[in-house]
């Protein structure tokens, strides 16, 4: 469905990230994501940071659309549509462990208020921690990493994800963040014979399932996911490989 | 009682078609279109150079349907050679193309062939790409010229797809029977647009747009009737089918197959399977024994 929302509230989760919510009434998962679009931009695909009658969307800066959306205040509307896809899985009887890296962190959130699960929330530096804030609301563990030291544990979130886990305590990770982390993420699960689900991105048009630009190998992205679950990433070739530019040819990732 | 069909000469095990443009842009797609119940697949529309399409917005939930600008985003027709080879493991498929002129059209229908395609679908069609698509298709000189080149020089059979967005469908119709066309596939999606009110601004970045999905259907069903009246050329019927009732009011009206586009969005994969065996059920109860025996049925 197609809708317009308008901005009740903008907070700053970081120097270069916010926070924008709405009101709308439309049913929501943890995972799903919306397109959204305002004059002066292409429409962009943003996940879910919140998905009770109140949502949000949480946005990083770092090109010309993102930017458009942080010129936005409350009282502003947004054109959006959704929302789209295959969230998380979330069952009770499953110990989790969710892991955020980056603006990923916003993808996660949901899950992380409706489990109260153990959390990871990782970072390059301590000034783009994001959202442990509303995270420590919820959660009885929540565990810091940044790649500089400057917070919590000194490493990538992978690192401290087999740290935490080694324990054998958990059934299932939940993570969103770059490919590259959740690459490394992924072979770690394998390794350790964990279960996962991981939200995974693609270049998307029609966000819909039906233009086809987002797939991964024979997965839409943004239908058949973008939450995948282990064994389906263990099939993609393309998954921390390779991708489709807007033509829909093959780039390989770097 | 089966559910084969005939398009020409073409057989086909199953009456349903992957349209193109929805999940067949690469390789690892289409198979997986063709393991879930469809007859064949056509490719998404397939140009000489490749081509990002329009920018975003390019598409929209409507009532009753999707407008779409994605304005023919494909790889180009060389690096399209590789997702060939992944789909034609798969089963049957289609290749579409567009292109500007003639000799155009000539080239990719040859690359197409030697890539393994069971046919080739001249886009003559698309609403929302300019010098491309419907403003050829609205013109029936041009399209028998097309046609007969492209009929010409490739031995696979050569489909025409022809748009709603015309008072000459009569005319383009018979312009692809007189070049030798082996089937018409109608329609594309009917030209559109979409206004956001609280910004006063068309939604998407091309303006314009083409509306699929249930609420063309009655439009295609007419088309399909005017072309099977005014032509012998076998019809594949295409636009909101999403159903078997949707699939046997275009047989009726004289298609010998179906295509479903927006249908595979809004019900999955599934959505063949699904059709397959209704219809069958449909012709079991009332005594179609194949679906040769419905085609047209409606004229008389
Ligand atoms: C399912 C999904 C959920 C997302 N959720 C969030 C989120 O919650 N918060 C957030 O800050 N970002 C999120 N993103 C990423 C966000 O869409 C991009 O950062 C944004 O599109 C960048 O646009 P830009 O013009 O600012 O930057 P550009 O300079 O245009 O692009 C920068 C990079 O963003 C990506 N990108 C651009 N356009 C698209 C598109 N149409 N689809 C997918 N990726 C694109 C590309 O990798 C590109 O290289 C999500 C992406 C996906 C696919
Ligand atoms: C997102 C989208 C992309 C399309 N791309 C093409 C295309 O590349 N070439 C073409 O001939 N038709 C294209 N079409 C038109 C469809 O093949 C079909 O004719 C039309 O959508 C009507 O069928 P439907 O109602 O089942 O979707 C596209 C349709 C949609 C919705
Ligand atoms: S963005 Fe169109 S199918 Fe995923």
């Amino acid at each position: 469905m197609s809708d317009f929302i308008k901005i009740i509230n903008v907070s700053e989760e970081s120097y270069d990230t916010k926070s924008f919510e709405f009101r709308w009434d439309e049913k929501a998962s943890p995972g799903q994501f919306i397109m959204a679009w305002v004059p002066g931009m292409e429409e962009i695909p943003m996940s879910l940071s919140r998905t009770n009658r109140i949502k949000s969307i949480t946005v990083k800066a770092i090109g010309p659309d993102t930017r458009r959306l942080h010129e936005l205040g409350i009282g502003d509307s947004i054109r959006i549509r959704g929302p789209y896809g295959k969230g998380f899985d979330i069952r009770k009887d499953r110990k989790t462990l969710i892991v955020g890296g980056g603006v990923g962190t916003a993808a996660v959130m949901p899950a992380i208020k409706e489990t109260g699960a153990d959390t990871i929330i990782g970072a390059r530096a301590s000034n783009d921690v994001i959202m442990d804030d509303i995270a420590s609301k919820y959660v009885k563990n929540l565990w810091i990493s940044t790649d500089d030291g400057s917070r919590g544990f000194h490493g990538n979130a992978v690192q401290l994800m087999k740290e935490k886990a080694s324990s054998g305590e958990y059934d299932v990770v939940m993570a969103c963040g770059p490919e590259i982390m959740l690459y490394h993420l992924h072979r770690a699960c394998v390794d350790m014979g964990l279960d996962c689900q991981l939200s995974l991105e693609r270049h998307m048009k029609c966000g819909a399932g039906v233009c086809g630009c987002c797939v991964m190998d024979d997965q839409r992205v943004c239908r058949d996911g973008p939450v995948f679950t282990r064994d389906q990433i263990s099939a993609m070739k393309d998954f921390g490989v390779s991708k489709r530019d807007e033509c829909g040819r093959i780039v390989r990732l770097g | 009682m089966t559910i084969d069909t005939c398009v020409g000469s073409l057989k086909l095990e199953r009456p349903g078609i992957v349209a193109s443009g929805i999940m067949d842009e690469t390789g690892a797609s289409i198979a997986r279109m063709l393991s879930s119940g469809a007859g064949a697949a056509v490719t998404k529309s397939i140009g000489l150079q490749p081509n990002p399409g329009h920018r975003n917005p390019t598409f929209t939930e409507v009532k009753g349907g999707f407008v779409n600008a994605m304005g023919l985003p494909n790889p180009g027709i060389d690096l399209f050679k590789e997702e060939m080879g992944a789909a034609i493991a798969g089963g049957k498929v289609v290749g579409s193309i567009y292109g500007a002129t003639a000799s155009e059209f000539v080239t990719l229908a040859g690359k197409m062939e030697e890539y393994g395609a069971t046919a080739v679908e001249l886009n003559l069609s698309c609403p929302h790409a300019k010098g491309y698509g419907a403003e050829i298709g609205v013109d029936a000189a041009l399209v028998k010229k097309i046609v007969s080149a492209v009929k010409s020089s490739v031995s696979i059979p050569v489909w025409a797809k022809l748009t709603p967005n015309t008072h000459m469908l009569k005319e383009v119709a018979l312009a692809v029977q007189d070049a030798g066309g082996d089937a018409i596939v109608a329609i594309n999606t009917l030209k559109a647009m979409v206004i956001s009110p609280e910004f006063g601004k068309p939604f998407l970045s091309n303006k314009f747009g083409g509306l699929s999905g249930p609420a063309v259907r009655s439009v295609g069903v007419r088309a399909v009737y005017d072309i099977r009246a005014a032509v012998d050329v076998p019809i594949v019927g295409v636009g909101g089918i999403s159903d078997w009732r949707d699939a046997a009011q275009y047989i009726m009206a004289g298609a010998s197959a179906f295509q479903i586009g927006s249908a595979i969005a809004t019900k999955g994969v599934k959505v063949f399977d699904s059709i397959n065996k209704d219809l069958e059920d449909f012709m079991r109860d009332f005594g179609y024994s194949t679906i040769k025996d419905m085609v047209g049925v409606a004229h008389e």
